[in-house]
């Protein structure tokens, strides 16, 4: 809390400014707290609403606690093949996105070469278009194709808008890449390609590692790109759709909720190693 | 490699070829299939046929106008209500947040961890009739005995609002925390008072996380149909509703097309508008 010293022995600063900042000093504090609460409110609900026991099928009053949905996970059919169906998709889509975007991001940080401006456009179009409009443009071309909609279509459609956060991604991180450890390398004698094993990508692979799971989560979210190219398939959240209709069973909750605690146990890891080794650096 | 090195301007489309292709083939062509089927007039059974029919554009502007206004009214309400709550929270975090910086950002994100449909849900159930927001709404008087929040414009924005709040949450605390503190210091050694030093120095050079923030929020929500299918009723359907159903339900291919390019072509005018209003370099920041 650098600011509070700050404030320490000002005593230039008019009564009301002092009072100002006292006042804003704990309403801000106040007022994220709420907002977190806002943020977590519907979270809490799902996950609440996972060891509820409803009564007739829809799964929206609290009756009475119970942990036979999450013993019975698998107890609603098609919801398991939906998740695994969701599963391979994002695995497959986001490495194939990975490779493609890191390539393009190696590319556009890296060389100098006509087209550039153009190509950074048409990175940034997908991100800017939305869902409807590619889910959409995709359903017309395998349309006018005659091509079966299923596993394939999904997979193409998934890829397709991964790339781009890949290359934002990457991009990111080669920018703040110091160039004379490859001019190092190259001057010890290693060619352009041992030296991109050797250096070059273990110092991008963390950003390649997020890349992946970016593409992995928001893959594993999309329904409306999918709704638009599934076919008869069924993925996790068109399974959800499918069911909000007549009622989503608690199980749905369960899986909502295993993957909401993997992905923050991940990341409150990450977080926590990542300060360990702030610490450690700054104790070195 | 030793092709490489002769070829070394080569190198850069090399590697940009597998990426590009991918693009043009699954995001360039399909647009043009869209146009192509836009400008198409017949129905699913007889068949489609390419005739220029330009008629259907002023078709979708003319009889889904309302729908059009709704999607960005929705949409534009949803980004303000997002900067509004989302600046003081990234605010706090950037300069309150001290080591704990990087935890507290896992309250912004979480909710991407929860499936997008899944929370809308949860929205659903809180927002409900029987549900707790209603009845204090109703004990204070907020909302006639009869009143509800389901199935109305408020609902369908709240949604719209949390749904994509972290799409402008998180630009906002990457500027805010790029911004260096000694500025403020200086502005207020120089008897700036901390709202004026605040007004001078931390809103100008947040500025580019407040564009980027409104753009990430603004696009997604003006094309979104599943708040206001789940948490409204057809009076407060959004352009994606209409073309969703037109696509899907009615196969109405060369209507829905035509409405995907006016709905695109919107969006892409107001970025242009607004990107011109804030300057354009903010937004390559």
């Amino acid at each position: 809390m650098t600011s509070t010293t700050l404030e320490v022995g000002r005593p230039r600063e008019s009564p009301f400014g002092r009072i100002w900042a006292l006042v804003k000093h704990h309403v801000l504090t106040v007022y994220a707290l709420l907002a977190f609460v806002y943020l977590m409110l519907p979270i809490a609900i799902v996950i609440a609403f996972s060891f509820n026991n409803p009564v007739g099928r829809f799964n929206y009053t609290w009756s009475s606690f119970t942990l036979n949905n999450w013993k019975n996970w698998d107890g609603v059919p098609g919801l398991r093949s939906a998740m695994v169906l969701s599963l391979e998709i994002a695995l497959l889509a986001s490495i194939v996105a990975t490779l493609l975007g890191t390539l393009i991001a190696l590319a556009l940080v890296r060389y100098g070469f006509r087209g550039r401006g153009a190509t950074n456009f048409l990175i940034f179009l997908p991100l800017s278009t939305p869902e409807i409009v590619l889910g959409a443009s995709l359903l017309t071309l395998f349309l006018n194709l005659s091509i079966v909609f299923g596993f394939w279509t999904i997979l193409i459609a998934h890829v397709m808008f991964c790339i781009s956060f890949a290359v934002v991604t990457v991009k990111a991180r080669l920018i703040g890449f110091d160039r004379h450890l490859e001019e190092a390398a190259m001057d010890l004698g290693a060619n352009e390609w041992v030296t991109f094993r050797k250096v070059t990508l273990p110092l991008i692979a963390p950003a390649i590692l997020a890349a992946l799971l970016l593409c992995f989560a928001i893959s594993i979210d999309d329904f409306v790109v999918t709704y638009f190219v599934a076919g008869s398939r069924t993925t996790f959240p068109l399974f959800v759709w499918g069911a909000a209709r007549v009622g989503a069973p608690p199980q749905v909750n369960v899986i909502a909720t295993f993957i909401f605690a993997v992905a923050v146990i991940g990341m409150v890891a990450n977080v926590l190693v990542q300060m360990r080794r702030e610490r450690a650096a700054a104790t070195a | 490699m030793g092709f490489l090195h002769r070829h070394r301007n080569l190198t850069p489309y090399l590697l940009l070829a597998p990426g590009l292709l991918y693009l043009g083939l699954f995001f360039v062509v399909p647009l043009g299939f869209l146009a192509y089927q836009s400008l198409e007039s017949g129905n699913f059974d007889v068949g489609y046929a390419f005739t220029w029919a330009w008629g259907n554009y002023w078709d979708a502007i003319q009889n889904y106008r309302g729908h059009f206004i709704r999607s960005l009214e929705y949409a534009g309400i949803a980004t303000v209500l997002a900067l509004l709550f989302g600046y003081p929270l990234a605010y706090w975090i950037a300069f309150r947040g001290g080591r704990w910086k990087n935890l507290l950002l896992l309250f912004i994100v979480a909710p991407f961890f929860v499936t997008y449909l899944i929370r809308t849900l949860a929205w659903e159930s809180i927002l409900a009739d029987h549900g707790p927001v209603v009845s204090v709404l109703r004990d204070v008087g907020i909302l006639g005995n009869d009143g509800r929040l389901l199935a109305t414009s408020t609902a369908v924005v709240a949604g719209i609002t949390y749904n994509f709040f972290p799409f402008m949450a998180l630009p906002l605390y990457v500027s805010l925390e790029q911004i260096d503190p000694r500025l403020i210091e200086a502005a207020q050694d120089l008897y700036a008072s901390k709202w004026k030093a605040f007004l001078r120095i931390t809103l100008p050079l947040s500025l580019p996380g407040v564009v980027a923030g409104t753009l990430l929020t603004f696009i997604p929500a003006a094309g979104d149909f599943i708040n206001a299918q789940l948490l409204g009723s057809p009076k407060n359907h959004m352009i994606g509703n209409v073309i969703q159903s037109k696509f899907l339900e009615l196969t109405d291919y060369p209507a829905a097309a035509s409405m995907s390019f006016v709905l695109m072509a919107t969006i892409l005018v107001m970025v242009a508008l607004y990107a011109r209003a804030v300057g354009t370099e903010k937004l390559t920041g």
